[in-house]
């Protein structure tokens, strides 16, 4: 719905150029920007107006530097003041205690806590920890079988929890199991339930009353509006949560109800959840989410998600290749696949900033799944020598091959040449790539230039 | 949406049984055959045909008070404390809208449509300001409600395909609607094509057993057009009525995912002609401006005919469809107020526009 929020805000700056210091009048204009960007990204209306005065404060005064535009300058200050209020470093779970430890899962309907549960659970095996799912949730149909059918498939003890036990019960039931078996770390599932419902409210705190959980998490979707804080507020209120984890970051929700739980709760975001798989789960990473939330494109997430999709061991086999320059036509369909997997073009240039603006524009070819969908096909319809050694598809070659893919000789054509183009490119790049790992380091990057426009 | 339940019962309920194949692995839940029979519980009344719409704005409020405190009482406080429009009223008037989550852009036109009358001297009684805005808030809901004109198919099923992003309520919410065609006497097939979630297919299938109607479904990991493709087969000489399909909920970035879906609604209109005749999508209340985002993609992948608002038993508004019908021409016909199997009502937008106005503390 809206450019992105420094070209707005270079807009209202506009004639403001070089020197002196932004005055009042300044930052009133743009924070007014900066005011319907938070807005529309969701957070909340009172959090909102309150991280406005605050950056109001900070901003005045600030004298212009020639090097940045005005615009830059106070999207800096919108920016670190973001990443302030988000938390600075990660903060790790908390295992702490006699016994064994209790994570307590705790959300509204639909959060994601079950799957959470499972994604945790996955993640303390990598840790070396011994978890034990606890399913308490005893009112959703079939919502203890669908925790059991995730430790199934993880190889992680469950408890035989059922829907005639009282939660409270099954909770300390679990942790006597729990202690007599070895296992250090419960997670509890609970049911989800309405912060209003104060029954349900009631028997999470027996819970929590009953096993003394060293973690309570509040999980929470990522696309949540402005009842984000009005939800996380009663939930810290009753129980205490000691963080929150937001799923279905994976999306394209703004995800505002971050700020909003962070500035309601003052609890850490400690997880993110990015996918329905179970290994799906990262750390939160403040920096990443403001710029998200205030639309300036997301082009970490967006590095990392290349990065994931390009398998390592591929990826090292591919810089391999361009080194000895045998980078083949078959290699150009595994990039165009995964260039598939990671989201659509559009999706994924939407995620860099000033791209986003070029994508819009009327005369840019709109690369469109269908395109690829036909490049795919007229490479599958290539023989593996012709794969393997594109100057053998002569004039005929392509005829056939245009046929076979049900596409035109200009298609075929076409995707021959975005390949030696590649090729081409793949050369002059050559020179600058140490051992491969510009493609396959898993090392964080820096900020890209154009970030802070 | 009452032309759903216009359609004259069928004979021949009782569909005969042989002579029709079974997949080897297609898992049917059969119910007993005078399952049918309408179930009628207390006052309920047995078809939502004829119900009176305050009648059901005041369980609608009792429902919500019941967790919620009572909140009517609350209603006019913004604008019955005043005498006069204010800047402040104005300012408390932006928060009331913006917190429902109709979004900044809708809120400031609103607002600053308000402000303009003020300056015209148009304007001065708050009240008449708030009949105003909810007169403007509905006028879009109704845009877009266009009127009962989704009949039910002369011959064959009623085909719905219920679709959404996770965990918004949309198997929760087919068990719902499948009963209240039910008690309106009709014969209904529900088919599990969440073949990706844990435990879909059983929650799917625990939903079938409360209300007695079967379940058609296949393994986890199984292709979901596959299993449309076999509980259609299935539902072809047995007279069902109306068919309801769950599908995986999916984020509406997912391309493959998205692919998927258009897979499973090809399946459809080549079994049954002119099927689905209902693509659903449901919304959960809580979410914010991303639901017009979910909206458009959905709507590109397969045609949305029909929105289902869920969970607004909770403190969240819902003010999103507001946008979502400014922006798609899409009706709304049912709203969730809750886990069980009753807790579906049809959607009233004059109602939903003064509930946008309720206020807490
Ligand atoms: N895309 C995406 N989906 C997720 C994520 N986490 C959970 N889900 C999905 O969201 C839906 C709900 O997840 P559940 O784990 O069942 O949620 P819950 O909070 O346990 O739900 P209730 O027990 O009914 O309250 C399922 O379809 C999950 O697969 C995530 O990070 N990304
Ligand atoms: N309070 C409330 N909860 C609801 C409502 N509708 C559904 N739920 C709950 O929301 C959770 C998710 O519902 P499901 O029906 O499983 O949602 P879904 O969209 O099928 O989820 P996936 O298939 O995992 O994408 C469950 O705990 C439901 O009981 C409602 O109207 N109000
Ligand atoms: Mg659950
Ligand atoms: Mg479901």
């Amino acid at each position: 719905m809206f450019d992105n929020l420094s070209d707005r805000l270079n807009n209202v700056f506009r004639d403001l150029r070089g020197h002196g210091t932004l005055s009042e009048k300044n930052i009133q204009d743009a924070l007014k920007e900066v005011r319907m960007a938070l807005l529309e990204a969701d957070v909340n209306f009172k959090v909102v107006k309150e991280f406005i005065a605050t950056v109001q404060e900070k901003a005045v005064g600030t004298e212009v530097v020639q090097s940045i535009s005005p615009g830059q300058q106070v999207v800096k200050v919108v920016h670190d003041e973001l990443v302030n209020l988000l938390g600075g470093e990660s903060v790790a779970l908390d295992f702490t205690g006699k016994g064994p430890a209790v994570i307590l899962m705790v959300g509204l309907q639909g959060s994601g806590k079950t799957t959470t549960s499972g994604k945790l659970a996955k993640l303390l095996i990598k840790q070396g920890r011994r978890p034990y799912l606890v399913p308490a949730d005893v009112y959703r149909p079939a919502a203890i079988k669908q925790l059991t059918v995730l430790g199934e498939s993880l190889g992680v003890p469950v408890h035989p929890s059922t829907t005639d036990q009282n939660p409270v019960t099954i909770a300390k039931n679990a942790m006597l199991v729990a202690e007599k078996s070895g296992y250090d770390t419960l997670i509890i599932d609970t049911a989800g339930r309405l912060h209003v419902d104060e029954e349900l409210m009631g028997e999470l705190q027996n819970i929590r009353q009953a096993v003394n959980p060293s973690e309570i998490l509040f999980v929470a979707d990522a696309m949540t509006g402005q009842d984000a804080v009005t939800v996380a507020h009663k939930f810290n209120q009753d129980l205490e949560i000691t963080g929150v984890v937001l799923s279905k970051m994976e999306g394209d929700a703004r995800g505002g109800a971050a700020l909003s739980i962070k500035k309601v709760t003052g609890k850490p975001i400690k997880l993110v959840g990015t996918g329905e798989d179970l290994d799906a789960i990262e750390v939160f990473h403040p920096d990443r989410v403001a710029s998200r939330i205030l639309g300036m494109g997301d082009i970490l997430t967006l590095i990392e998600k290349a990065e994931e999709v390009v398998d390592k061991k591929d990826a090292e086999k591919i810089a391999q290749k361009i080194r000895k320059n045998s980078f083949t036509l078959e290699d150009f369909l595994g990039q165009i696949q995964q260039i598939r997997k990671m989201g659509s073009l559009e999706q994924i240039m939407g995620m860099i900033p000033g791209l986003n603006k070029m994508a819009k524009m009327q005369d840019m070819p709109k690369p469109d799944e269908k395109e690829l969908g036909k490049v795919e096909a007229i490479i599958r319809s290539m023989t593996l020598k012709e794969r393997a050694k594109h100057r053998l598809i002569d004039a005929s070659r392509r005829k056939r091959i245009a046929a076979g893919s049900g596409t035109s000789v200009q298609d075929v054509n076409k995707v021959i040449k975005s390949y030696t183009e590649m090729l081409k490119m793949m050369q002059k790049m050559k020179g600058k790539m140490g051992g491969g790992k510009a493609i396959a380091g898993k090392k964080r990057r820096k900020r890209p230039k154009g970030l802070m426009r | 949406m009452l032309g759903w339940f216009k359609k004259k019962i069928s004979p021949e309920l009782q569909a005969e049984e042989e002579d029709v194949r079974d997949g080897d692995d297609v898992s049917v839940v059969e119910v007993a055959e005078d399952s049918a029979e309408p179930q009628d519980e207390e006052a309920e009344p047995t078809s939502i045909l004829h119900e009176d719409v305050g009648v059901l704005f005041k369980r609608l409020t009792r429902k919500m008070a019941k967790t919620r405190g009572s909140m009517v009482a609350k209603v006019d406080e913004l604008f019955l404390g005043k005498k006069v429009i204010d800047p402040e009223l104005l300012d408390d008037l932006e928060e009331i809208l913006i917190t429902a989550d109709l979004g900044a852009v809708t809120t400031m036109e609103l607002v600053d449509d308000a402000r303009a009358k003020l300056a015209r001297n148009e304007l001065s009684d708050p009240l008449v300001l708030r009949k105003t805005l909810q007169e403007k808030i509905t006028e879009y809901l109704v845009g877009s409600d266009k009127p009962a004109e989704l009949v039910m198919p002369a011959e064959g099923p009623f085909v719905i395909m219920v679709v959404g992003v996770n965990g918004v309520g949309k198997t929760t919410s087919i068990g719902k609607i499948a009963n209240k065609f039910v008690n309106d006497g009709q014969k209904v097939l529900l088919i599990a094509a969440d073949t990706f979630r844990a435990a879909a297919v059983e929650q799917l299938k625990i939903w079938g057993e409360r209300i007695n109607v079967p379940v058609i479904s296949q393994d986890t990991g199984a292709d979901p057009s596959a299993v449309v493709f076999d509980g259609l087969e299935y539902a072809e000489k047995r007279n069902f009525d109306v068919i309801i399909i769950d599908t995986a909920g999916r984020l509406h970035t997912k391309v493959n995912l998205m692919e998927e879906l258009k897979k499973i609604n090809r399946v459809i209109g080549k079994k049954i002609a002119g099927g689905p005749h209902e693509v659903m999508l449901v919304i959960d209340a809580t979410t914010g401006q991303n639901g017009i985002a979910q909206t458009r993609a959905f709507s590109e992948t397969v045609k949305v005919t029909g929105l289902t608002l869920t969970k607004l038993d909770g403190t969240a508004k819902g003010g999103i469809v507001v946008n979502i019908c400014r922006e798609f021409d899409i009706p709304i016909r049912f709203i969730g107020i809750g886990e069980q199997v009753d807790d579906l009502r049809d959607f009233d937008p004059v109602e939903f526009a003064e509930a946008l106005f309720f206020v807490e503390k």
